[in-house]
């Protein structure tokens, strides 16, 4: 077993071994730290003593953790549904070849390549109450009177944070509807034509169920982008009004880089692993079950 | 196919599509030609809608407050985790793609299980591992980091680019007496070409655009990447905010991700639908 075609496929093993070296230490080990620590009293600033499940006992009586999955849920079925409408308008209209349909699609695609940082700090100037074009236009066309401060309310420091996520990533939402669309046989829509099928009907008979495993990889995607959102709040609401705007990932920056305790900020990342498992499973599974009956 | 695409009339279609189009563009164009007002300009009340006066003041009170420095380590860190991720998953993909070896299966089984969870949750155990490491506030630490983040997506591409080449042409090369690498540099690398590029591009972007990761990894203002420098301004310790500096700053971090993907929208798009095609 040592000829010159055994020694190429062990060659193999050298050319994958730095990549999975790095995946096993910088996250496998990682994920494995993170458990080992979620059991500890593990403070920034470096003791560490064994608690046992205290963590998860404090994290199963705390209503910021309560609070923060409850609005963390609530954005993401907001901007879940807004993205899946929003994508599929989008996606209709461009999945044609028509004159000018690539202009459109490269612009509806642009911000995606955006940081969320780098939008938050744009939207930022554009809502701003003293300098801001937005609350300055809708002062002159009288739909407000006085100050427009957008993020000292809930109701509006979400919408506007949901506008923003929706233009940033409605792009990508619609690149993958369209593919999925471009996808499917033309005999399906000719058939239907034939049979004289409105364009609801045909949009719900054939197109929604042939999209069955694209709209699941994008409820996917969605779902778990939405429930790891940091950046636009992190930057734009600090978190407010009264701490009404902390998704999850924010209470686990606060617990372990404000607060210290590293140890607590690893049960909650424990806890958002097997919440997103849980999710992308039920997904997949309720997608999957529909589609064989 | 006429009565599908004739259903809206032609001039309805474009009026709203470029519509549409326009309120996806223009909030950045928008911050581009404001960043060319002058300081009082930006930051004045009620907000004027085009530069009343041209004026390179915002750029220069951006270089004054030292944050090019932040911007070249946004260079830096995008640049490095590029090149790291881009030769790791050529050779990685090359290897799951054409060789059979002991555990490979398993292997690229835990590569694939890291696209599950999410690198937000393991911030604090990796903050103490690259602590450890003594990585912490280091441009290494954050390559090192971004690459890790890059490769799950990358080798699945670039394995399955290796996979869509025919075995033919590799083993001509090898018949011809070329080596292993002779053959991936001279023969395969051309062909996978598009799948390099699509890897390179999302390396870039993840660098480019990260927050979280080079919030807490970094704590010294002359480590700070771009978009962490400007949170860092935008909450001021005690001074003033200035608007200008700021908003000029996010012209620096919005436009080379504009104008590298109008360049090579081509491989951007292929990679973000390739694995929804075939999934």
């Amino acid at each position: 077993m040592s000829g010159p075609r055994a020694r190429r496929q062990r060659a193999g093993l050298l050319f994958v071994a730095p990549a999975v070296l790095l995946v096993l230490g910088m996250f496998v080990l990682p994920v494995i730290v993170t458990a080992v620590m979620s059991f500890y009293d593990w403070s920034l600033l470096g003791q560490r003593t064994f608690v046992g499940l205290a963590n998860y006992d404090r994290l199963l009586g705390d209503t910021s953790w309560w609070h923060s999955l409850g609005f963390t849920t609530l954005y993401t079925a907001i901007v879940t549904a807004a993205l899946l409408v929003v994508g599929f308008a989008l996606a209709t209209a461009v999945r044609h070849r028509r004159r000018g349909v690539g202009l459109l699609r490269t612009a509806f695609v642009l911000p995606v390549v955006i940081g969320f940082a780098t939008a938050s700090y744009l939207t930022l100037w554009l809502m701003d109450d003293r300098i801001g074009v937005v609350p300055d236009l809708l002062r002159r066309l009288g739909v407000v009177d006085g100050s427009v401060s957008v993020f000292s309310h809930f109701p509006s420091a979400l919408t506007v944070v949901v506008v923003l996520v929706v233009w940033k990533t409605v792009g990508l939402t619609m690149l993958l509807l369209m593919s999925g669309m471009q996808a499917i046989s033309k005999d399906f829509y000719e058939a239907a034509q034939v049979d004289g099928a409105s364009r609801a009907r045909t949009f719900f008979s054939i197109t929604l169920p042939l999209l069955r495993p694209t709209v699941a990889m994008v409820l996917v995607l969605t779902v778990i982008g939405s429930y790891l959102a940091f950046d636009q709040f992190f930057i734009l609401t600090q978190g407010g009004p009264d701490n009404s705007t902390i998704p999850v990932v924010y209470l686990i920056y606060r617990a372990g880089f404000i607060d210290f305790n590293l140890g607590y900020s690893a049960a909650m990342s424990i806890g958002l692993m097997v919440i997103l498992l849980i999710l992308t499973t039920v997904q997949l599974v309720v997608l999957r079950s529909r589609e064989d009956q | 196919m006429t009565r599908r695409t004739a259903w809206l009339p032609a001039i309805a279609f474009y009026a709203i599509g470029g519509l549409l189009a326009l309120l996806f563009v223009a909030p950045v164009g928008w911050l581009v030609l404001a960043s060319f007002k002058s300081g009082t300009e930006f930051a004045q009340t009620p907000p004027t809608y085009l530069p009343q006066t041209w004026s390179l003041e915002n750029y220069r009170r951006l270089v004054e407050a030292g944050l090019f420095r932040n911007v070249l380590n946004s260079v830096v860190a995008a640049a490095g985790t590029v090149v790291a991720a881009t030769v790791l998953c050529v050779l990685a993909g090359y290897g799951f793609a054409r060789f059979r070896f002991r555990f490979r299966g398993v292997l690229f089984l835990v590569v694939l299980s890291t696209l599950m969870i999410p690198f937000q949750s393991i911030v604090p155990s990796l903050y103490v591992i690259l602590d450890t490491l003594h990585l912490t506030n280091s441009l290494a630490g954050l390559i090192l980091v971004y690459t890790v983040f890059a490769l799950p997506f990358g080798i699945f591409t670039m394995r399955a680019a290796f996979a869509a080449v025919p075995a033919a042409i590799e083993e001509a090369a090898i018949m011809d007496g070329a080596g292993t690498l002779t053959t991936l540099r001279r023969v395969l690398l051309p062909v996978v070409s598009p799948g390099v590029a699509t890897v390179a591009l999302y390396a870039f972007f993840t660098a480019w655009n990260e927050f979280l990761a080079a919030l807490i990894f970094t704590t010294r203002q002359e480590q700070y990447t771009l978009p962490v420098v400007l949170a860092n301004l935008q909450t001021g310790a005690g001074g003033l905010l200035n608007w200008g500096v700021l908003e000029t700053g996010a012209v620096f971090a919005a436009v080379p991700c504009v104008l590298i993907f109008l360049i090579l929208q081509r491989y951007y798009v292929a990679g973000l639908t390739g694995g929804a095609v075939k999934g």
